[in-house]
């Protein structure tokens, strides 16, 4: 097995008495695309805060690209390659589409100390943007207000914003978020355009997706994972199957007991 | 905006000529109506509007606001005033700088000076964001107010009267047209340095930093240094404006650098238009000249004034820029 890029040891968070990330062991190999499930309240957010650097875990390690960078900064990591999408879209609403994806180019190209030449009119900057905006459908958009895009499209923005970095490893938090049923289909074939091309964490809900999509799934509960390997032995562990099936089907029936 | 960008920008640019064609043009015509009043009432609006677009690059651009702006106008007022003090006498400042009344020494030693103290406040203060920046800044405002109005060589709360105007090689400024002219190049040159920089790949940092600090921090921007640096550029371009309102003055005082100075300012952007950089010598204008204009028949004038700002943002929110741009609209 080659050497993981991302890995955690013992990853610890709580708060107070809560233990949020539960002694979390991951590791991920170059070129895989790496899915996190987990039910509500499974403490998928908080490690994906630890992973990117917006949290200090409690206790715990974790390592990047052969570099310790557990006290690193969300910035620092960004540019060491580890860059992450955000759930809730997080954009720059007034910047058009264009200039979204633009800061993420000016981002990679190093620090922007720059006062003099015009940004929006700077090729090394307009040119990669253009190509990710085309890459993901949005080159039509370009020149929107990225606040005025539809729900779908700033979510295909959000990882526009992602890729532009020329990560190293995508960290994506439920892509498919808020999307409605075709929209998401979509973003399940553009994600497996990626694969291969980048080394993915996806954290998500849908299970479809995550199945269509993953090489290895791993599956979180109260904090702890409970499982890791290949699609279909996560689907045949019976462990799974109670902690996290059997979530959802409880959580349908009492559903259903409240609307009644 | 979003329809039109091409047109909404040639707008914006037919209307900032217009400003400064309008400026140009003051002299002439103060000279036509035989009212040289005019013009040193347009040198401090300019002085002032400078200020102003100053702070707009801070508050407009980045979000930043600060309620301690003037703080760094006056003290490179005080800059020029305690050099052309010592000049007078002959003494030394603090035992050790002599005094000067040359523009080309003065005037970058008071630029220095507003940046350098824009540098150690904004370093403590730029740590915060939002409500604690703001106070942070009306408090180091104020620690430098009544450090002033203490210093009992300076004249303390009398302030302090310069001999004159500065001097500058091949120009003479102690002359009013002259003076008008030369503020209206500094405006016209600071106006399109600040153009720049908000244009550029340091002023798309700056004006994320105001939509959404997080984004920036997740493509791996730090935007402290960014915001530290915004806040030093600012108080540079401040200094420029207290250079030239000291010599339109000939006199500095506490008044130049208080919390009610910094609040004219904010004042004055808002009126006229967040984030434009011409709009707030628009506001500059609009707020002295109606302070003129009510001022002669009340002192309560602040009662007119205020309903005046508060219907501006209600109805206009880019404020008066926004609405001349808006207006030709078709």
């Amino acid at each position: 097995m080659a050497e993981p890029i991302l890995q955690t040891t013992d990853l610890v968070k709580r708060f107070g008495g809560l233990v949020a990330t539960d002694h979390v062991s991951l590791s991920l190999v170059p070129g895989e695309l790496h899915a996190i499930i987990g039910p509500n309240g499974a403490g998928k957010t908080t490690l994906v805060a630890q992973l990117s650097g917006e949290m200090a875990p409690t206790a715990g390690r974790v390592r990047f690209d052969g570099q310790d960078i557990t006290d690193l900064p969300m910035p620092r990591r960004a540019r060491l390659g580890l860059v992450r999408s955000f759930q809730i879209t997080s954009i720059c609403p007034e910047f058009s589409a264009l200039d979204n994806v633009a800061m993420a180019v000016q981002a990679r190209l190093g620090h922007s100390f720059h006062f003099w030449r015009n940004a929006r009119t700077d090729p090394a900057l307009i040119m990669p943007a253009r190509r990710v905006l085309e890459q993901v459908d949005l080159a039509a958009r370009a020149d929107v207000p990225a606040g005025l895009l539809s729900h779908g499209e700033q979510r295909q923005l959000e990882v526009a914003i992602a890729l532009a970095t020329e990560p190293k490893l995508l960290l994506l938090d439920e892509p498919m978020a808020g999307m409605g049923r075709e929209e998401s289909q979509r973003m399940v074939s553009f994600l497996q355009t990626l694969k291969r091309r980048y080394t993915i964490l996806l954290i998500e809900h849908d299970m479809d997706a995550v199945f269509a999509l993953a090489d290895r799934i791993s599956v979180l509960v109260y904090g702890k994972v409970i499982a890791t390997g290949l699609p279909d032995e996560v689907r045949a562990n019976p462990e799974v199957q109670h902690a996290y099936l059997g979530d959802e089907a409880e959580e349908a029936a009492a559903a259903e007991a409240a609307n009644a | 905006m979003s329809e039109k960008p091409s047109a909404f920008l040639s707008r914006r640019g037919g209307a900032t000529t217009l400003c400064f064609a309008v400026l140009a043009l003051i002299p002439p015509l103060a000279g036509w109506l035989h009212e040289p009043f005019l013009i040193r009432q347009f040198i401090q609006i300019m002085a002032m509007g400078l200020a102003a677009m100053s702070l707009d690059l801070i508050l407009g651009y980045g979000g930043l606001v600060s309620f301690g702006h003037a703080a760094f106008v006056g003290l490179a007022g005080y800059t020029v005033g305690i050099l052309d003090f010592h000049a007078g006498d002959g003494s030394l400042f603090l035992g050790l700088i002599p005094g000067t009344t040359n523009a080309l020494i003065a005037w970058p030693a008071a630029i220095a000076v507003s940046m350098l103290a824009a540098a150690l406040i904004g370093l403590v203060c730029t740590q915060a964001g939002g409500t604690v920046f703001f106070m942070l800044t009306l408090a180091f405002a104020q620690m430098v107010y009544y450090g002033f109005s203490g210093w009992t060589l300076y004249g303390s709360d009398e302030g302090l009267s310069m001999g004159g105007r500065s001097e500058l090689p091949l120009l003479d400024i102690s002359d009013n047209t002259n003076f008008y002219y030369f503020c209206f190049a500094v405006l016209l040159l600071c106006f399109l340095a600040m153009r720049a920089i908000v244009g550029s790949r340091f002023g798309m940092v700056l004006r994320g930093v105001r939509q959404n600090e997080r984004r920036l921090a997740a493509v791996g921007v730090p935007t402290r240094p960014y915001r530290l640096a915004a806040f030093v550029i600012a108080g540079g371009f401040a200094g420029v404006a207290g250079i030239l309102l000291a010599n339109y003055q000939t006199f500095v005082s506490p008044g130049d650098l208080s919390w009610t100075r910094s609040g004219e300012l904010i004042s004055m952007v808002v009126l006229g238009g967040l984030g434009s950089l011409i709009g707030p010598v628009l506001g500059a204008a609009a707020y002295l000249l109606l302070r003129l204009v009510i001022g002669s028949y009340t002192t309560h004038w602040a009662v007119v004034f205020g309903p005046f700002l508060i219907l501006v943002v209600l109805f206009a929110r880019a404020g008066l820029f926004g609405f001349v741009v808006r207006g030709r609209e078709v």
